[in-house]
């Protein structure tokens, strides 16, 4: 590919994906040599008609978001979703557990009905994503490994195994045997087990790995003494949306 | 002289978030100048209910990326308050190096990646690389300087991992900090001085524009207030944070998804200038310098300064981090554990100075350390009447301009307010309506 044309889009989502691009201070400017911005509104005031690449931060969420990335799937080659919001729905799905009505009225009481919104989604329920940057915020390494590969033509490799894998290369204390909570073995890697290295317990913010035993690892909490509605409240701080944490399936391996 | 005037800058650029201005003028009268914010609405609230208090933080420091560490350090001061929870001295100090941080690395990169393209007349940083790479390697040598005090005392700056309801997860080595600290010292000072330098000769672009309002910061007694203090209003000086509601006093208008605030007037001000104006007398030498140098003087009515008052501010920031290492490092590290076994379950409000104003996190816990209802006001929020109050005023004065110019001079004024909408909305545009 010759100097892509490249586009930035923030969706409903806290813009620290788009941020943390802007924190990448040692590479930003050889990045700039690889590709040409024709749009970031966060930093800067040009728009363009076309893009190469068209990177998505945050979540659908409202009637306006459908349309606009509708529109920019229109205009754009390969379409690259950045972080949990717009990868899975983020934290954001979490109020798709509660009545949408009184959501609206929690926070905007008697005005609820001024600002439509509607369930929230992950960009690859309404258009074709090409890849995923996974992560919150979104890994900064993946970002660049993914950036790379399509300038070069190249199909990125996307991690599909536990954070545990990356939690013991590490040489990490086990997070449950210290008696905390984890979600280590469900969650997919990528982000260098940095919240267990950085002495806290995995959220699972990247997602569950594709095969998640989701009742084994339940069970295996209990074991620990963690309650099954503790374990399934916690899977949906990242994965509200993903059906597995609300089937009760057989356990396999437990 | 304009008789009718219709400006729509939509989805206005160079701030974080969705928001539109939109001015609208008939046969000389004003019917319109507002800022619209159509950023969609986050609903943490609602999120937070049912959490343990363990988990707040986590998701309340994804309400911004931008201001996550403010965010969290908030959230966890309201925990603590509910939950009677104490923190000890050094867990304190760690928190205000990590808020100088914070508010260092954003006031950067708003007033030199943002807003400064507009003194240089340029549509983003990008085009300013070619014209001053020297300028914008020192910018961002001082944001990666900020994001390693972020990286080291919390494990990450966007959504940092170790801060805990109590304490930390786990504590920076002496070795790292003392790094940090030559760094600030050094190349941190250095790169500070070359850039207020520039700045210096870039002032003349700043509009003049005055209008005088209420401002509302922190203040402590015993430094310009960031991490703690009391609610100090300019116009009926100070309350505590408990009475935070009595102040804010939110109320929705249809132009926007974010809630506005009004106390004593019909709009106030907060924000580094806001600070400034009610805390300069507790700046820090350099932070001095570099005041006098950028041409600020308190009492300032500008809300244009409002980038000028960050700058002095990134000043008093490295120079108060300094500080606080040094004093870590007389004292010696001690290794200690989060203080979190509730004593109490009640209702706790936190307030902290983040980047753009004063920030209020509270909540309510049940018996079983879980969130029954939670409200956060934040500062963009609490700035939009205010902008609005300044945009009515501004275009009147401004009218025998070119309709181009008055645009520019109104983006520049949502601009210089550092609007952060995806935090409002827990959103920005420009638009002018013409017959």
């Amino acid at each position: 590919m010759n100097k892509p044309k490249v586009a930035f889009f923030d969706f409903t989502s806290c813009e620290g994906c788009q941020l943390n691009k802007l924190n990448l201070e040692n590479d930003l400017l050889s990045l700039l040599e690889l590709a040409d911005i024709v749009e970031f509104r966060e930093a800067m005031d040009d728009q363009a008609d076309f893009y190469d690449v068209a990177f998505i931060e945050g979540s659908i969420s409202t009637p306006t978001c459908v349309q606009r990335i509708f529109d920019i799937r229109r205009r754009t080659k390969y379409l690259v979703s950045l972080g949990a919001c717009a990868v899975q729905g983020g934290v954001n799905a979490m109020r798709n557990l509660q009545p949408a009505d009184e959501v609206q009225e929690a926070v905007y009481g008697e005005a609820k009905y001024l600002f439509p919104s509607i369930p929230v989604q992950p960009v690859s329920a309404y258009v074709k994503v090409d890849f995923e940057v996974r992560g919150c915020p979104m890994s900064t390494p993946e970002f660049l490994h993914i950036f790379k590969s399509i300038v070069l033509g190249r199909k990125p490799e996307i991690f599909d195994h536990a954070v545990c894998v990356e939690c013991k290369l590490r040489e990490n204390e086990c997070v449950l045997d210290k008696g905390m909570f984890c979600l280590g073995p469900v969650s997919r890697a990528g982000c260098e087990a940095v919240c267990p290295s950085n002495g806290q317990y995995c959220t699972g913010c990247r997602g569950l790995v594709s095969n998640a035993n989701i009742e084994g690892g339940i069970a295996m909490l209990q074991r620990y003494g963690f309650s099954r509605k503790e374990a399934i409240k916690k899977l949906e701080m990242y994965s509200a949306l993903n059906e597995r944490v609300h089937q009760k399936t057989e356990c396999e391996h437990a | 002289m304009h008789k009718n005037l219709d400006i729509n800058v939509h989805h206005l650029t160079r701030v974080e978030g969705h928001g539109n201005i939109v001015v609208n003028m008939k046969n000389g009268k004003l019917e319109k100048a507002e800022l619209d914010i159509v950023e969609a609405p986050r609903f943490f609230e609602a999120m937070l209910k049912g959490r343990n208090f363990k988990e707040v933080a986590i998701i309340t420091s994804r309400i911004c990326g931008i201001c996550s560490l403010g965010h969290q350090i908030t959230s966890l001061k309201a925990t603590e308050a509910a939950l009677g929870l104490e923190v000890s001295e050094q867990t304190k100090i760690l928190r205000r190096i990590l808020i100088d941080g914070a508010t260092f690395q954003s006031n950067v990169l708003h007033a030199l990646f943002l807003a400064a393209p507009d003194f240089l007349n340029v549509g983003s940083v990008f085009q300013v690389v070619s014209s001053h790479k020297d300028v914008v390697l020192a910018a961002l040598r001082l944001k990666r300087l900020a994001n390693d005090i972020g990286d080291v005392l919390s494990g990450r700056a966007i959504h940092p991992i170790r801060c805990v309801p109590g304490g930390f997860t786990m504590l920076p080595t002496e070795e790292q900090l003392r790094k940090i600290m030559d760094d600030l010292k050094g190349q941190g000072m250095q790169d500070l001085k070359f850039i207020t330098g520039v700045l210096a000769s870039l002032a003349g672009e700043i509009p003049q524009f005055e209008r005088e309002t209420e401002y509302i910061s922190l203040k402590d007694a015993n430094e310009y207030a960031f991490y703690d203090g009391d609610i100090f209003s300019s116009d009926t000086g100070a309350r505590p944070v408990e009475d935070y509601l009595d102040v804010t006093n939110e109320f929705v208008v249809p132009h926007s998804t974010s809630k506005h605030a009004r106390y004593n007037r019909s709009s106030y001000m907060v924000g580094a200038l806001a600070r400034f104006n009610n805390n300069h007398e507790q700046l820090h030498p350099v932070a001095r310098d570099v005041m006098k140098e950028l041409g600020l003087s308190a009492p300032c009515y500008n809300p244009y300064m409002n980038t000028v008052a960050q700058m002095v501010e990134v000043a008093h920031c490295i120079e108060n981090s300094i500080m606080l290492i040094d004093q870590l490092l007389t004292d010696g590290i001690k290794q200690e554990k989060p203080a979190d076994h509730p004593t109490r379950y009640g209702r706790g409000v936190g307030a902290t100075e983040v980047p753009r104003g004063i920030l209020f996190h509270e909540y309510t816990y049940n018996r079983q350390g879980n969130i029954e209802s939670a409200n956060c006001i934040i500062p963009t929020g609490q700035n939009l009447e205010n902008i609005d109050d300044d945009m009515k005023k501004l275009v009147p004065e401004i009218l025998s301009e070119s309709k181009e110019a008055i645009t520019h001079k109104l983006e520049m004024l949502v601009r210089a307010y550092d609007p952060c909408i995806s935090c409002s909305v827990h959103m920005l545009d420009v638009s002018f309506i013409e017959e």
